[in-house]
């Protein structure tokens, strides 16, 4: 199972091959609104990318609710056990 | 009894000959956009590419834009009206159900006796058509084929809606299609998911809307419509490479629907083309044209010589049904 930094880690790249925001900033305490300037398309590519990548199901009731970095990685962590 | 059947000769394949298009002459600038809806030229940009967007006046209905782009093509051909055996018309926002438009823009240019019909496959219109018009050159069935795609999309748009107002536009582009020696169009790549027909959807039946004397408009879920472009029509676009035997780096030119900038960028990240290949951004100065996008943005690559004829171009269109289509084409 991965750790909470493999994951942030790897989320970090889909940020950054999305977004372009540069992998050094996809910190756990940013917000991907306020923080990274993520919109609200992206968010739908990264969540569909980590569904992908880390084999779990996000649902868009609980994606609205990942507003930070860390939301995103716990979510993951949770679901993948 | 059962008596043998001729069929008409076929053909090795058809292509492209020429291209036509027709922009409304009124641009309607984010800044103008932005007195009629609550946003910015900086949201807009961002969130679709789109600066700037033609509406068509009075003058410039359906009928008309067609005949215009297709004269053009024709012109373009080197062929007369006369020579023409078949015309299709690709559009959503025809508001009659019959005659279908096809016919008169048909009779309009001086075609005799051409088959006529219309296809309504929203932003997929044009690849529909034009895949048809190449079975029909390579059966026998049709020598020299108009296919056109045409909107007025700002009739059925929402001018209340934040999330539609900016996007739809209006004109059109046509091809003329042609028997050719060599296949200039490849074998098309096509579906549909009707489950998520009410992703891009006309808000009311006429019926309902009618008595009441409003215009339905058209609804979409902005963000169904750009996860399923940016991972199935990816996906679709390279089964339309290995269906016509096409790898990236033989691809030249990609021409996807102009629906948003934001997909473009999301579908190259996914396909990976090479450097060289160009793509299409005409969106940025006309809008999301639905059925008229894929002519346009392809007669715009040539005009601006960004592309040129003979290269190898990979259009696909996809939208409301939801329903796409693609395939290569060798560039007129």
């Amino acid at each position: 199972m991965a750790t909470t930094e493999e994951i942030r880690a790897e989320l970090a790249t889909i940020v950054n091959d999305v977004a372009g925001v540069a992998v050094e900033d996809v910190q756990l305490d940013k917000s991907f609104t306020e923080d990274l300037d993520v919109d609200s398309l992206s968010m739908v590519e990264i969540i569909y990318a980590c569904e992908d990548k880390f084999g779990v199901s996000i649902p868009d009731e609980d994606s609205k609710n990942l507003r930070t970095v860390g939301d995103a990685v716990a979510y993951i962590e949770r679901a993948q056990a | 009894m059962t008596a043998p059947i001729r069929t008409a000769p076929t053909r090795a394949g058809s292509r492209i000959a020429s291209l036509g298009s027709y922009l409304p002459r009124r641009i309607v600038t984010n800044e103008e956009m932005c007195t009629i809806i609550e946003s910015t030229d900086e949201w807009i940009q961002q969130r679709t590419g789109i600066k700037e967007r033609r509406w068509a006046s009075d003058d410039e209905q359906v009928q008309f834009m067609s005949v215009q782009a297709a004269g053009q093509a024709l012109e373009r051909a080197g062929l007369q009206a006369a020579d023409v055996d078949c015309v299709i018309v690709a559009t959503v926002s025809y508001m009659v159900q019959t005659p279908a438009l096809a016919p008169l823009v048909a009779a309009e240019l001086g075609c005799v006796d051409a088959a006529a019909y219309d296809v309504s496959a929203a932003c997929a219109g044009f690849c529909y058509a034009l895949a048809q018009a190449d079975s029909l050159v390579r059966t026998g069935n049709a020598t020299n084929v108009l296919v056109i795609g045409v909107e007025r999309l700002s009739d059925i748009t929402d001018m209340d809606d934040r999330g539609t107002a900016f996007l739809f536009a209006d004109g059109a582009g046509a091809a003329v299609v042609v028997p050719s020696d060599t296949p200039g169009i490849g074998p098309v790549v096509w579906g549909s998911d009707g489950h998520q027909g009410q992703a891009i959807h006309q808000t009311e039946d006429f019926r309902i809307a009618s008595p009441k004397g409003v215009m339905p408009t058209l609804a979409m879920d902005g963000k169904a419509v750009f996860l399923w472009a940016t991972t199935f029509i990816a996906n679709a676009a390279r089964r339309v490479l290995d269906r016509s035997g096409i790898t990236p780096d033989e691809l030249d030119v990609f021409i996807p629907h102009q629906a948003n900038n934001r997909i473009t960028d999301s579908m190259l990240r996914h396909l990976k083309l090479p450097s060289h290949v160009v793509v299409a951004r005409m969106i940025q100065r006309i809008g999301n044209t639905s059925a008229a996008s894929v002519p346009l943005a392809m007669d715009d690559v040539l005009a601006s010589g960004e592309a040129t004829s003979g290269q190898t171009a990979l259009i696909i269109g996809f939208g409301a049904g939801l329903v796409y289509a693609g395939q290569v084409v060798t560039l007129p």
